[in-house]
């Protein structure tokens, strides 16, 4: 009547495979190429940028390598020193792919600073308000409300405005730009954790609260939190840039990536497109790159879209 | 309903107040206010006369005072360049700042809700795929690169469209704005396409978000078991619940966009306050900054008053709320 | 006694990345005209998926692959869309679970009753709503023309899913899949809603479904009854058959779980182990892990087979003594 099976069948259903969700996670990241290609992208132009005293010909903020009579060359002539310009020469004679590399240091530097410290202080003001509650909460949260009712350029604007020229300025105004996103982006995960029955059960149990913060709660918040911080960091490069264009940003003598495109910008009626393009193409890369890598980890962080 | 408008007006002039004091102060601690107030080519008589005529040696709060006094009458200082009131001349080129981020708004509202729509429903369309790295591009490309490249290619390259500038003005029921005139459209179309790029990324992203969430939700599913058409589904169900949070935020984001405007109008020399306000703190015309600021932040809160008020409208949970369920 | 619904050989299967899930795996039933069919079972035993079937309301990544669903001595199993929506809401109709999440909140009851007319029929909007306050009335529904107007938030939970069930019935279908439609309530709107159910059965003909995991619930208002178990059926039969004297051992646990009066004071009876992993059921008998009756011969997979007077999956029934309730 019955097949005859292995005694193994007695015991309880086999259990499935278990991958870890950091397994998981790096399977579903690389499932998109063009994630994946921009994460390759970006870790280039990092590796060029940390680079740069090394693989360029020319050190551009060393005014005795600069000479005028090197200046506005198209791309692939040769400069006053024998080298090959790849990229053609700016106005003061720097040679732009010597400029664009170092650029990008400041620029990524800018913006990968102001990015944490706007992080680490957005962070712990959202996690005072999620724990603080009651007034503070609400009034915490009114003034982050408040500030982010402003475009973060405009916030930027008026703090260069009021602050003045110079690199820890600009990272100033551009942490103050953006810490609200973090802050409300950490409280509002902070107060759904903390509605959790597990915080109920560990406060029960009698954890400190420290410690239920630094142990349970933050590991939580860490997914939107590296989405958030992903996507601002572009937006601060990009913001440097911009306010280095309009003239407010980083002085001339260390120009960054804005800095150049700003410089070019009346060479490009004359057909001098280079001076801004090339400068501009490298900023483009680096934060499209950087979005595209922060926008699929969006998704694949995403529980609510998950099948 | 009117007690819901009165409370939230009575929160927005909470907020003007707040402002006001934030900037007053703000302004007198970052440096000493006589230079704020006064031309950097005084010299030590003017100065003392300026102290004196603004009343600078009475005490601070005072001087706060004597602030919104004048502020209320419309008098926030004089511009160091132009001579005149700085508010009035911040209210004669807000038109052109108005126009352009009101056209920025239109576009974007017709070219990225649709767009949004159809990504939310094919989400793995070749199209979609290709609609949802645009709208990346968009939000990734720095306005002012975009603004250079769009004069690089229709201006100067297909001279299609003047490069800069504003067009001739028309009137039309007493008001005046270079919408009205085909010379006008043709100078806004650049400047009012590289503002709406930003929002236009934006606005596929919301709507595509709101509709793929939508579509899973259990009332969508109801809809279908009883019978009902996809188009019904799609333009009634699902529209009504998201439009509630895209015009929300659309109608917030009314108000970066003029503030955002500041770049568009520098690259494309538009006369609106944007540039102004560049120019002014390139120059360091501190009034007219503040000025800019005051009338910024009365915007703001305009502007989240009116969205709070047509989000009550169209959400029939808060409206009823007031009246009790 | 004609049948309205026959299935026969129903496999729905789930193509997950994780493997795929049969969530339907080979079963058979049928309905009769006014009859009332309970299909019971724990979550994830496959019922609700079974109701959705019927109805082709089943999303990617899942598909019925196999199988054959009349109604009415028609196939429907995998017709087209168009087909579907001819049928759904109008000749059969779904109740979900919890009417919060599946009325719109953003829309009226009246539209939302009125939509469901008019998409299988070509009447007046006034028409329709006379209808569906008719309809609201027979429900039990106090003041139908003002709870027409309100929005779903502001009825209670009773009263939404009343209004579900006077969307059931406006068009008057054969057959209605109720799914778990009382899960959400509170026991004593429960013994409500089961009443006007029945009630309205009994008054029209129309077949029914119930879908439920609480025997108490179908005791007292199924004529037959269905035990699901991992995707098959266990055990099949007339109501007063299967609870007096159930054979399958899942049926007598799940009778036995059920806290009586007569049995006060004793250890509530339960099933021993927990749900099946639907992506790693065994090669013999799915409950096996569980069983107390277990015996060599369940390392095979029992086929459903006629054993007195009903259909069984099992190789060693329980003759119990008679379950006293």
């Amino acid at each position: 009547m019955t097949d005859a099976t292995t005694d193994s069948a007695m015991t309880a259903a086999p259990l499935a495979k278990v991958e870890t969700p950091f397994q998981r996670f790096r399977a579903e990241f690389f499932e998109s190429k063009i994630a994946t290609v921009a994460l390759g992208i970006f870790l280039i132009i990092v590796l060029l940028a940390i680079l740069a005293p090394w693989i360029t010909p020319q050190n551009p903020y060393d005014l005795a390598q600069v000479t005028i009579m090197d200046g506005r060359l198209p791309p692939g002539s040769e400069a006053f020193d024998g080298y090959t310009m790849w990229l053609g020469s700016d106005g003061a004679g720097r040679d732009l792919y010597s400029a664009i590399l170092y650029g990008l240091r400041i620029s990524l530097t800018v913006g990968l600073a102001s990015g944490v410290i706007a992080l680490l202080f957005g962070m712990a003001v959202g996690l005072i308000a999620a724990y603080a509650g009651g007034r503070i909460e609400v009034l915490i949260m009114r003034i982050v409300d408040l500030q982010l009712s402003f475009p973060a350029s405009l916030v930027a604007l008026m703090m260069v405005a009021a602050l003045g020229k110079g690199v820890d300025k600009i990272i100033l105004a551009l942490v103050i730009a953006q810490w609200a996103y973090y802050a409300r982006t950490v409280r509002a995960t902070a107060l759904v954790e903390r509605g959790k029955e597990y915080v109920e059960a560990a406060q029960c149990l009698g954890i400190s609260q420290s410690r239920i913060v630094f142990r349970h709660i933050l590991p939580n918040c860490m997914a939107p939190l590296i989405v958030v911080g992903t996507v601002q960091t572009a937006s601060a490069i990009s913001l440097e840039a911009t306010l280095s264009f309009l003239g407010v940003g980083l002085p001339q003598t260390e120009p960054s990536i804005g800095v150049l495109i700003a410089n070019g910008f009346e060479y490009m009626l004359s057909g001098r497109y280079w001076i801004s393009v090339f400068p501009g193409a490298a900023l483009l890369l680096t934060v499209v790159s950087i979005n595209l890598v922060g926008d699929h980890l969006r998704d694949v962080l995403n529980p609510r879209l998950k099948k | 309903m009117t007690v819901f408008i009165i409370r939230r007006m009575l929160q927005a002039l909470l907020v003007v107040c707040l402002m006001s004091v934030i900037v007053f102060f703000g302004v007198n601690i970052v440096g000493d206010p006589i230079y704020m107030l006064v031309s950097p080519d005084a010299d030590q008589a003017d100065i003392e006369a300026a102290i004196a005529r603004l009343g600078l040696d009475r005490p601070i709060w005072e001087q706060y005072v004597l602030f919104l006094k004048g502020a209320a009458q419309g008098d926030l200082g004089d511009s160091f360049i132009f001579g005149e009131s700085a508010l009035k001349l911040i209210l004669h080129h807000m038109p052109a700042t108005m126009e352009l981020a009101f056209s920025a708004l239109i576009l974007a509202i017709v070219i990225g809700i649709p767009l949004g729509l159809y990504a939310g429903l094919y989400p793995d369309s070749r199209r979609s795929k290709g609609i949802m790295a645009a709208s990346i591009l968009g939000f990734s490309l720095p306005t002012f690169w975009v603004g250079l490249m769009l004069i690089m290619l229709f201006a100067v390259e297909l001279r299609w469209v003047p490069a800069t500038g504003r067009g001739d003005l028309g009137s039309f029921l007493g008001i005046q704005s270079s919408l009205l005139t085909p010379d006008g459209l043709s100078h806004i179309f650049l400047p009012a396409l590289n503002l709406a790029l930003l929002k236009i990324s934006l606005a596929i992203r919301l709507t595509r978000a709101g509709v793929r969430e939508a579509m899973g939700q259990d009332y969508v599913k109801y809809a279908r078991a009883k019978g009902l058409s996809t188009r019904r589904i799609i333009l009634v169900h699902v529209m009504k619940n998201i439009m509630i949070p895209v015009v929300t935020v659309m109608g917030l984001e009314f108000g970066s966009l003029i503030g955002f405007s500041v770049v568009t109008e520098t690259i494309f020399a538009w006369p609106g306050m944007g540039k102004l306000l560049i120019d002014a703190i390139l120059q360091l015309d501190r009034p007219v900054v503040v000025a800019y600021l005051m009338i910024i932040v009365l915007f703001f809160v305009l502007i989240n008053l009116i969205v709070d008020i047509i989000y009550s409208i169209l959400d029939p949970r808060v409206r009823l709320q007031d009246q009790g369920a | 006694m004609t049948a309205v619904l026959e299935i026969s050989g129903l496999k729905t299967h789930f193509f997950t990345h994780a493997g795929v899930v049969k969530a339907v795996d080979g079963v058979d039933f049928t309905v009769s005209k006014g009859e009332v069919m309970g299909l019971v079972g724990e979550s994830g035993s496959g019922k609700s998926i079974t109701g959705f079937s019927i109805l082709g309301l089943i999303d990617q990544p899942g598909r019925i692959v196999e199988g054959s669903i009349k109604f009415n001595g028609s196939e429907i199993a995998n017709v087209s869309e168009e087909e579907l929506k001819k049928l759904r809401g109008n000749r059969i109709s779904m109740i979900f679970q919890d009417p919060m999440m599946t009325l719109n909140p953003v829309l009226r009851v009246d539209t939302q009753m009125i939509e469901a007319i008019r998409a299988h029929e070509n009447v007046s909007k006034q028409t329709a709503w006379e209808r569906s306050r008719d309809a609201l009335g027979l429900v039990g529904i106090p003041s139908p023309e003002e709870r027409l107007q309100a929005y779903p938030h502001q009825l209670s939970g009773g009263m939404r899913q009343r209004v579900a069930i006077a969307t059931a019935f406006l068009n008057k279908p054969d057959l209605i899949i109720a799914d778990e439609p009382t899960t959400a309530l509170d026991v004593t709107i429960q013994a409500q809603i089961i009443h006007e159910a029945q009630k309205l059965t009994k008054q029209t003909g129309t077949a029914m479904i119930w879908i439920t995991h609480d025997l108490a619930v179908v005791a007292g208002l199924a004529d037959r009854i269905s035990v699901m178990y991992a995707g098959r059926i266990v055990e099949q039969g007339g109501i007063d058959d299967v609870i007096d004297r159930p054979l399958h051992p899942y049926t007598v646990g799940l009778l036995g779980s059920v806290p009586t009066a007569n049995r006060r004071g004793q250890r509530l009876f339960q099933i021993e182990g927990m749900t099946p992993n639907m992506l790693a059921l065994p090669e013999g008998c799915a409950f096996g892990p569980r069983c107390q009756a277990r015996k060599a011969a369940c390392n095979a997979q029992p086929p459903i087979e006629d054993v007195e007077g009903r259909r069984l999956r099992c190789f060693n029934p329980q003759r119990v003594a008679e379950v006293t309730s």
